[in-house]
């Protein structure tokens, strides 16, 4: 890696100050910037660490609300249980040294076309909470790797209402074990939702027509027969977009007969 | 009862002390005083002209000891290739030249251009981001069949095509093979891809070269299965260092499967470079380097042809093989695709009159070369793959096909020159089916379908020659190295024994069984018994480890050095017992005069043989070491039966395997925790290639998979626990331990099983599909039960 300063401030308010600087990163718990550090695709001036801010860490329910501080650790959300879709999901992202370094806001602000929790997140409806405001996970994923965070905005807390029942589906792609493709459905008392990651080129989507579909039935067998268009979906080594839009069907209806 | 000491008892690997518990002295663990660290800047196209090589900012940079480029390597030889392959016209293959750094073109992706030495790794890395090398880029060749296309690119300018070489075996055999597929009752065909792997062992590659001008001697410490072989090959062929100036140290080496055996630009590079700039020269390989830079292995796309007759009786087989290359020939490549391949076509069968055709194919890749079974899998995979076919096609048992048609009596001449000593097919198959508990299946499928999953049964044989190999023959063969193997046995005063082996272990447990042998021979503690291997400077001239050759070659030099110690032992004894040392007998570490109870212990005799006061001297001379070197008789055939389970999510694509069993017939053995440890092993890595790994090229030459986020590697949960049983055995004939080796057999008889179960699998649905390309990931195996 390049050489780059270091800073590891105690508050939201510094570590927001230190990322003013140009070409400032925050690390959020390096499970990307890391290897990509090392790689030498990037070159950040300083990298300003979240680890040392208590206020960011650590799970609290507020009324039906579970909110969880942004550097959170996966193996703390796993830990907690009380939206069981949502510690499955954690519990199954990487291996127990990623579990143990990689953090939630880390993951969402990264918003990794493959990555589990931008998933949960949408699926569940959550709030992305920053510095300076609230943003509905509806607003958030605005494409690959793209979020709304704006320049040296940074995410503090994720708030998930808790849902009726809800489950998470992942297919893994079979050398990163990232998801090949992963549906996260949610039934709360707004309604159903569907959260697609891995699949598409623009990154987690909604896929409505199963909304719809389960939203009057909510069964595996309401979306009998269902898939997205495969248009917009990934092609790689691993899969191809038709593959990939077959196996969001596949993956929803699992997701859905899993759900408690 | 299982026995707990010598030949036959599962003793613990004493080197895994050090290696799970971080003491092992691997070659980045080495570090020499004041040494440089080297980069290489590499080319990011896969095939170009150099039109320029700018360094002379980077030059400039701090820490910067000197920056090398091709033209530094002018007057320095080329990476040879250590085999020759003669084509089916008599004709030699085409043999392009191969630098050290790149001289006037790039031809992959990876190819060094130039080499910054510093003083820290990041300086050297710096520096190599500063130099500007302007390539003129070419359209690349990757596929190998249009490689050989009328004006396709050409890899190397100065050959006549991207062809290396059109090889025929056996070439007399051609036209009646012909005719006997023209008039076969049944032929069953079969196209077939054999993909290309990377060997990942766990330790990248390193290379430390070292220089002393006071004595004019060089030292390269590298990350090698076979040290000596390195020290020939760099130092004449390349560097022009005569062997007593060269020392090759190849330490604790973390896994090889092939890839270490060959010699690597950066070996010389170092070695080079440290004379160059007076100081040690230190490369360490990151896990990217090592993908585009470390020998791959397989790459054939296959053509398979089975004939039988109206009985159901092979009566003949042609293959017609492309194999890939890659761009430039690393050491052994030739031979891996004909010599390695072609005579294991005959596999566990009596197949009258077999042809086989081999193109070996240059394209803008990294080279190709041997990885764990090198030509054997590749020749299994497609021999037990239209076997199973022509089952399906006839609707016959497959495991009965097989059986009407094994080899049953030996020794056996195949019609594709080896002969097999030795075997039983029938033995191990029954073990298989007794181990597999094939009589269960019926009832596991409906297991699994009442769970909405498919499950298969596949089956297949396997043979492979090890023992590598009887110099006379290879060298008729083309090999431009003889293939035996060497020990020294030294004896101390004391009784304890250091046995200095020309083979190397890089993983698999050599100071362990080794010394089980010695211990053995004579009757003492395997404690007493030291082996010494990697150094050129402190073990005989050897050919190490790769071939499964080790325990069958340098096991056998070490019996025969041990053999030498015990009979000037016996004199010894002997003039000690005031007896003639034909009456001498040794057992449990003590000589013995037959017949008496007057009796010398070992320890007596060694402390003789070094303070020699009652001693023959006349006869014999003090002290008690020997070497032997051992040139095998013929190759060993270890063969065995393998059968895999697998169940299938009809949904989704996804292959399980449930249930693994190998029943290995691998003549005696030495240690059967080890042989497990070998077999298991050998098994992950074929249930690696056949569900998992794929090395993959797109059209330009760029690497697809380059790190494991692409390249998907076995994990322990991929695999299920083996029943794995060698009971049947049929010792070798021609070695003194009656032994055949072990390393490869469960990467090569595995591939085969787990396609055949994955086919078993989708045809128990309903689906005609009668192949599948490995890796069987899930989205082609759904793709081919849904396009």
């Amino acid at each position: 890696m390049y050489n780059f300063e270091f800073e590891r401030p105690t508050s939201v308010a510094d570590a927001v100050k230190a990322l003013g600087q140009e070409e400032a990163q925050p690390l959020a718990g390096g499970q990307t910037l890391i290897p990509t550090l090392k790689q030498r695709l990037a070159m950040p001036s300083k990298l300003v660490s979240l680890s040392g801010i208590s206020e960011m860490k650590g799970i609290t329910q507020e009324g039906r609300t579970l909110v969880v501080g942004a550097a959170t650790v996966h193996a703390d959300v796993a830990a907690d249980g009380t939206i069981a879709a949502l510690s499955d999901l954690a519990g199954n992202i990487g291996d127990p040294a990623v579990r143990n370094r990689g953090t939630i806001g880390g993951s969402v602000a990264n918003n990794d076309p493959s990555a589990c929790y931008p998933a949960a997140a949408l699926g569940l409806g959550a709030t992305i909470v920053t510095d300076r405001r609230e943003i509905a996970a509806d607003d958030f994923f605005t494409g690959m790797f793209e979020t709304a965070l704006d320049e040296g905005e940074i995410v503090t807390a994720v708030k998930f209402p808790q849902p009726e029942a809800a489950a998470y589906a992942k297919f893994e792609q079979p050398a990163s074990r990232f998801a090949l493709v992963g549906v996260f459905v949610a039934r709360t008392g707004e309604g159903v939702r569907v959260a697609v990651t891995g699949a598409s080129e623009g990154g987690v989507f909604r896929w409505r027509e199963a909304e719809t579909a389960l939203a009057s039935d909510f069964s595996a067998g309401a979306l009998d027969g269902m898939a997205p268009e495969a248009d917009d979906m990934i092609s790689d080594l691993h899969g191809s977009a038709a593959y990939r839009a077959h196996l969001v069907g596949v993956m929803a209806r699992r997701a859905v007969a899993a759900a408690r | 009862m299982p026995k707990d000491h010598g030949i036959g008892a599962s003793s613990k690997r004493r080197e895994d002390v050090r290696f799970l518990t971080g003491d092992g002295n691997y070659t980045d663990d080495i570090n020499v005083h004041g040494q440089a660290y080297v980069h290489f800047l590499r080319s990011d196209v896969a095939h170009g002209r150099l039109t320029s090589v700018d360094t002379s900012e980077a030059g400039k940079m701090p820490g910067v000891v000197r920056i090398f480029t091709g033209a530094d390597f002018e007057g320095v030889g080329g990476l040879p290739c250590g085999w020759c392959v003669t084509d089916r016209h008599g004709e030699p293959m085409q043999e392009p030249g191969h630098p050290v750094l790149a001289q006037g073109k790039v031809r992959h992706v990876g190819d060094p251009i130039a080499a910054v030495v510093a003083d820290t790794p990041e300086q050297a890395r710096d520096a190599a981001e500063a130099i500007i090398a302007d390539i003129e880029e070419f359209p690349a060749v990757v596929d190998m069949k249009a490689a050989l296309k009328e004006g396709a690119p050409k890899v190397h300018d100065d050959l006549s095509s991207n062809l290396c070489y059109d090889w025929g075996f056996v070439e007399e055999n051609r036209e009646a093979v012909d005719k006997a597929i023209q008039e076969a009752a049944h032929v069953t065909t079969l196209e077939l891809v054999n993909q290309r792997l990377v060997a990942n062992p766990m330790e990248p590659r390193v290379a430390i070269g070292e220089y002393s001008r006071a004595r004019d001697e060089h030292t390269l410490y590298t990350t090698s299965q076979n040290p000596h072989v390195i020290r020939l090959l760099m130092g004449a062929f390349v560097l022009g260092i005569p062997e007593h100036k060269l020392r090759v140290v190849a330490p604790d080496v973390g896994g090889g499967f092939g890839s270490k055996i060959f010699h690597y630009a950066e070996e010389a590079f170092c070695t080079f470079a440290a004379k160059a700039v007076n100081r040690p020269v230190k490369w360490t390989s990151s896990r990217s380097e090592a993908f585009m830079t470390d020998a791959h292995g397989r790459d054939h796309v296959t053509k398979i042809e089975l004939a039988l007759d109206a009985d159901n009786n092979f009566t003949a087989l042609r293959t017609d093989t492309h194999a890939n290359m890659g761009a430039y020939l690393s050491t052994f490549a030739p031979s891996v695709p004909t010599w390695l391949h072609g005579t294991l076509m005959a596999g566990n069968y009596r197949t009258p009159l077999i042809y086989v055709n081999v193109k070996a194919v240059f394209t803008n890749t990294v080279p190709v070369d041997a990885y764990r079974g090198a030509g054997r899998p590749e020749a299994t995979y497609q021999l037990e793959r239209v076997i199973d076919k022509a089952a399906r096609e006839l609707g016959v048992d497959p495991i009965a096909l097989r059986r009407q048609n094994f080899v049953t009596e030996f020794p056996y001449a195949t019609p594709v020159a080896v002969e097999y000593d030795t075997g039983d097919y029938n033995a191990t198959m029954d073990k298989l089916e007794e181990i597999a508990d094939l009589k269960g299946f019926a009832a596991r499928r409906k297991e699994s379908e009442a769970r909405g999953r498919l499950r298969g049964l596949g089956v297949n044989c396997y043979i492979e020659a090890c023992g590598i190999a009887p110099s006379n023959l290879v060298g008729q063969l083309g090999a431009r190295a003889g293939l035996y193997e060497s020990a020294t046995v030294r004896v101390n005063a004391t009784g304890g024994l250091v046995v200095m082996t020309g083979s190397h272990s890089h993983g698999q447990g050599h100071e362990t069984s080794f010394a089980q042998v010695v211990a053995d021979m004579i009757g003492i503690d395997e404690n007493m018994v030291d082996i010494v291997h990697g150094d050129t400077a402190n073990t005989p001239m050897g050919m190490g480890t790769y071939g499964s050759r080790s325990i069958a070659v340098g096991g056998s030099a070490m019996v025969r050095a041990t053999e030498k110690i015990i009979a000037k032992a016996k004199k010894i004894a002997a003039h000690l017992l005031e007896a003639s040392d034909a009456d001498i007998e040794l057992k449990d570490g003590a000589f013995t005069v037959a017949g008496t109870d007057k009796s010398v212990a070992w320890g007596d005799v060694t402390l003789a043989a070094y303070v020699p006061h009652n001693y023959p001297l006349e006869d014999i001379e003090p002290g008690l070491e020997e070497t032997a070197f051992y040139d095998p008789a013929n190759f060993t055939y270890p063969a065995g039966a393998y059968a895999c389970e697998v169940e299938l999510d009809p949904e989704t694509g996804k292959v399980t395997v449930e249930r693994f069993a190998a029943a290995d017939d691998f003549g005696n053995i030495i240690n059967p925790m080890i042989v497990d440890g070998q077999v298991h092993g050998g098994i992950g890595q074929g249930i690696g290639q056949a569900l998992l790994e794929s090395c993959a090229y797109d059209e330009n030459g760029q690497l697809l998979s380059a790190s494991y986020m692409d390249y998907a590697m076995p994990r322990a949960d991929d695999v299920p626990f083996y029943s794995v049983d060698h009971s049947c055995s049929t010792p070798c004939t021609h070695n003194p331990l009656g032994v055949k080796g072990c390393g490869e057999a469960g990467a090569i008889g595995s591939p085969p099983a787990v396609v055949n179960a994955v086919i078993d699998a989708m045809q128990s649905g309903g689906h005609k599909v009668d192949h599948i390309d490995m890796p069987v990931s899930p989205s082609r195996v759904w793709t081919a039960m849904n396009g």
